[in-house]
């Protein structure tokens, strides 16, 4: 066994620093995050070329063979920055779900240009009525000639604005929330009968609301089986937790950072703040916090393409309960001890708290992974 | 001892609740309701409602021309209020500067000031807390020298709540600075029109201006502005800290905000069944609902306590901790019951009174900036570690 980065995820790591030391100082981030797009093209195409889109598919698939511990390594960097790219659906969700169920000419024609930095993509699977439940769909899809008319409405949906296709859930058979009868569809987000509504969301990222009025496409867009698409959608969304992980640990070592240092300069009745016990015990357990955290995250990315899929959705369900936990215990924390200005908008604490809270909503909170962790755990 | 209301209480009640109904404008209830962003307007025209009826100053003894409610009425006022959806009273006027006045200031201060608190009229606002000086007040550096009939005021305030609507700000301004630090301070009423104060407003983190910066330059300021003696603010500063924490509880508006939130966990739906079917929220709630009791029944046991004279001690400062603790706990719940719809900022919405349609249901969009807000409850009043401080010493001992 052997826990430290070899030598080539050393140099990804230095350059993820390297790349949000440079283009994502807090005051930087507040310009793209106020840009229409909500994130810039160019450092989109220099994710593209330093590999960092390609780097964990398969060499077949036209990637560079690494895995889930390099998504690990940039996404801890990107949540340091609180990066705003849409690295997430495009790469983790849209990528990984064509890498692991779509054809070989579904792969050459969308994965090989998103690797190129050329196409981007979004999961729609969320509805009003589904919480948590990623088999509660209702979105359907009919027949239609050779191919498929989609009708219903999708909800927050993370990069629809900027998406060159929709990959959207649909419900082709069987009864509401039976995870048997679903079906992966890729569409093109301009297609005839799509209607959308962006918002951003509460830490700066662009989503939407989506309609589909009769929506046709053909057979060539289902991605992957008919019918079969749960497992599909629940392994993408869990390899997805666990980069979300990631980008918190990242979150949390920042905050932390920032809190550490405020408490040391900022006096009160003639010392640092930070010489109240009272501040240095909860610093301590902030510190504590995020270092479960990352244990957790390494765990999970460790385990999550293993061949069982019980061990791969305890790994995320873990890995998730950790870091709602952490991530709200820092961020309450960190708002707490920079008093007042902890709630202000000027510093980049209380955006880094949003971003921790809105981790824990994405995918299912700390409630819904301990339910599913414990669901797994007592079974075996 | 008696938990039931007595006839008259009960009277009481009926009457208050339908005074509300008809005097509560519809639009601002609807607000308040809605969870919309009121305006100054909204609340001046509840609050001078309230004042023609007497019932604006509920917290003031006959003699200053309060109306003198005991602590089962001023529960019952407080409750009803909250039920039927009233904006909560701005507190800086009547429950901050007025006690202060009536209790230190001269006669002629009482009859200039204190007509225009009842009947509000006038919008005052606090200037306590200083960039350099936080949950150590004391240290407070703002300075106000005086110069032959009048205090020159040079300095900076901040967290200044809704200053850029007010009239009037009561200070707390260093007169002395070569005492002790509580030795030097004093109490000083300032006209905003005042030429050399500036307002900036500060950006809170969900994006909304309800607080401020307030800059003091060379601000004339008449000696007869002063309340109390000079150097002596401080005993004034800590009677204002007092009450302002009582009123810090907000028990009723959690009692409010459990009902809410109990309303949205039936709305939403989690496998196809409202999500108050869920037992592990169910119980998360009950755990609130519990600990809003136990709020009720303490802050209950104060208002006993000071009927039968006195002001609030540092038992107060125990209510200001679980209060402000059990408004954070009841954003925190309303978020995870709205789940990933709490995601979309709707500014317009929020902030505007836009017209605009809401993402998912219409609750959905307050969630998650009321729970960034509401952290600001353990930090404002004197931040919760401070209050603890006041325990440790003041009621323990240690």
């Amino acid at each position: 066994m052997d826990l430290s980065l070899s030598d080539e995820q050393k140099q990804l790591k230095d350059a993820a620093e390297r790349f949000v030391r440079d283009k994502y100082t807090f005051e930087n981030r507040r310009k793209i995050a106020a840009t229409e797009r909500g994130w810039l093209p160019e450092n989109w195409a220099q994710f593209a070329e330093l590999g960092w889109l390609g780097m964990s598919f398969s060499e077949e698939d036209g990637g560079y063979g690494g895995g889930p511990i390099e998504t690990m390594i940039v996404m801890e960097e990107f949540g340091k920055g609180l990066v705003l790219e849409p690295f997430l659906p495009t790469v983790v969700l849209g990528g990984g779900m064509i890498a692991s169920a779509g054809s070989k000419a579904q792969k050459e024609a969308l994965l090989a240009p998103m690797i190129e930095g050329k196409k981007q993509f979004a999961l729609a699977w969320l509805e009003r009525q589904s919480r948590y439940n990623l088999a509660d769909v209702s979105l359907k899809a009919t027949k239609e000639g050779a191919g498929w008319s989609l009708s219903g409405h999708k909800g927050v949906v993370y990069n629809a604005p900027s998406a060159d296709h929709i990959i959207v859930l649909a419900r082709t058979a069987g009864s509401a929330r039976e995870p048997k009868g679903l079906t992966l569809f890729i569409v093109d987000a301009k297609a005839k009968g799509i209607s959308r509504r962006d918002y951003p969301t509460q830490d700066a990222l662009r989503a939407s609301e989506l309609t589909f009025d009769k929506v046709s496409v053909g057979a060539d867009a289902v991605l992957g089986k008919v019918d079969e698409a749960f497992p599909v959608v629940e392994g993408a969304v869990d390899r997805a937790i666990v980069a979300l992980c990631a980008e918190a640990t990242g979150c949390m070592d920042a905050i932390n950072a920032a809190t550490l240092e405020y408490i040391k300069t900022r006096k009160q009745f003639g010392v640092p703040i930070g010489k109240f016990q009272v501040l240095q015990h909860r610093m301590v357990d902030c510190f504590t916090n995020a270092q479960e955290a990352r244990s957790m995250t390494l765990m999970a990315s460790l385990k999550i393409d293993d061949k069982d899929p019980t061990v791969r959705a305890k790994a995320a369900s873990g890995a998730k309960v950790q870091i709602g936990k952490s991530g709200k215990f820092c961020g309450q924390s960190a708002v707490q001890m920079h008093g007042g200005m902890g709630v202000t908008d000027e510093l980049s604490v209380s955006h880094y708290f949003k971003r921790l809270t809105m981790i824990d909503l994405m995918f299912g909170n700390q409630q819904h992974h301990l339910t599913r962790y414990s669901n797994l755990a007592m079974a075996a | 001892m008696d938990l039931a209301f007595t006839p008259e209480e009960q009277k009481f009640a009926d009457d208050v609740r339908a005074f509300v109904r008809a005097n509560l404008p519809a639009d601002v209830r609807d607000k308040v309701k809605n969870g919309k962003h009121l305006i100054r307007d909204d609340y001046m025209r509840w609050q001078q409602a309230l004042g023609k009826k007497g019932w604006l100053v509920y917290t003031w003894p006959k003699k200053h021309g309060g109306p003198g409610f005991t602590p089962a009425q001023r529960y019952i006022f407080e409750n009803i209020c909250a039920e039927e959806y009233a904006p909560g009273i701005i507190p800086f006027g009547t429950k901050m500067v007025g006690p202060v006045i009536y209790t230190f200031g001269s006669e002629e201060q009482k009859a200039k000031y204190l007509p225009a608190i009842r009947e509000s009229t006038v919008w005052w606002c606090q200037g306590y807390s200083e960039p350099g000086s936080g949950s150590d007040l004391a240290s407070l550096r703002t300075k106000a020298e005086k110069n032959g009939d009048h205090y020159i005021v040079n300095g900076s305030k901040t967290w200044n709540t809704m200053g850029h609507w007010a009239d009037w700000i009561f200070c707390l301004v260093r007169t002395d600075p070569k005492s002790k630090p509580q030795e030097g301070i004093s109490f000083l009423l300032i006209d905003m029109k005042t030429p050399g104060i500036t307002v900036k407003p500060i950006i809170m983190a969900d994006g909304g201006h309800e607080v401020n910066e307030v800059f003091f330059d060379n601000v004339k300021v008449p000696v007869e502005n002063l309340v109390g003696k000079e150097n002596e603010g401080w005993t004034c500063a800590k009677f204002l800290l007092a009450n302002e924490r009582l009123g810090i509880a907000a028990v009723p508006q959690s009692k409010r905000g459990v009902e809410a939130l109990k309303d949205i966990a039936r709305a939403e739906r989690e496998d196809g069944k409202p999500l108050i079917e869920n037992q592990s929220f169910a119980e998360k709630i009950a755990d609130l609902e519990i600990q809003v009791t136990a709020l009720e029944f303490t802050e209950l046991r104060v208002l006993s306590q000071m009927a039968h004279g006195g002001q609030p001690g540092p038992e107060v400062s125990g209510l200001k901790i679980r209060g402000s603790e059990i408004q954070q706990r009841i954003t925190e719940l309303t978020m995870e019951a709205v789940g990933e719809y709490a995601a979309p900022y709707l500014p317009g919405l929020l902030w505007q009174g836009t017209n605009e349609e809401p993402v998912g249901p219409s609750y959905a969009h307050l969630a998650a900036p009321r729970y960034f807000n509401t952290r600001k409850t353990t930090i404002y009043g004197g931040s919760n570690e401070i209050q603890k401080g006041i325990i440790s010493k003041m009621v323990l001992g240690l």
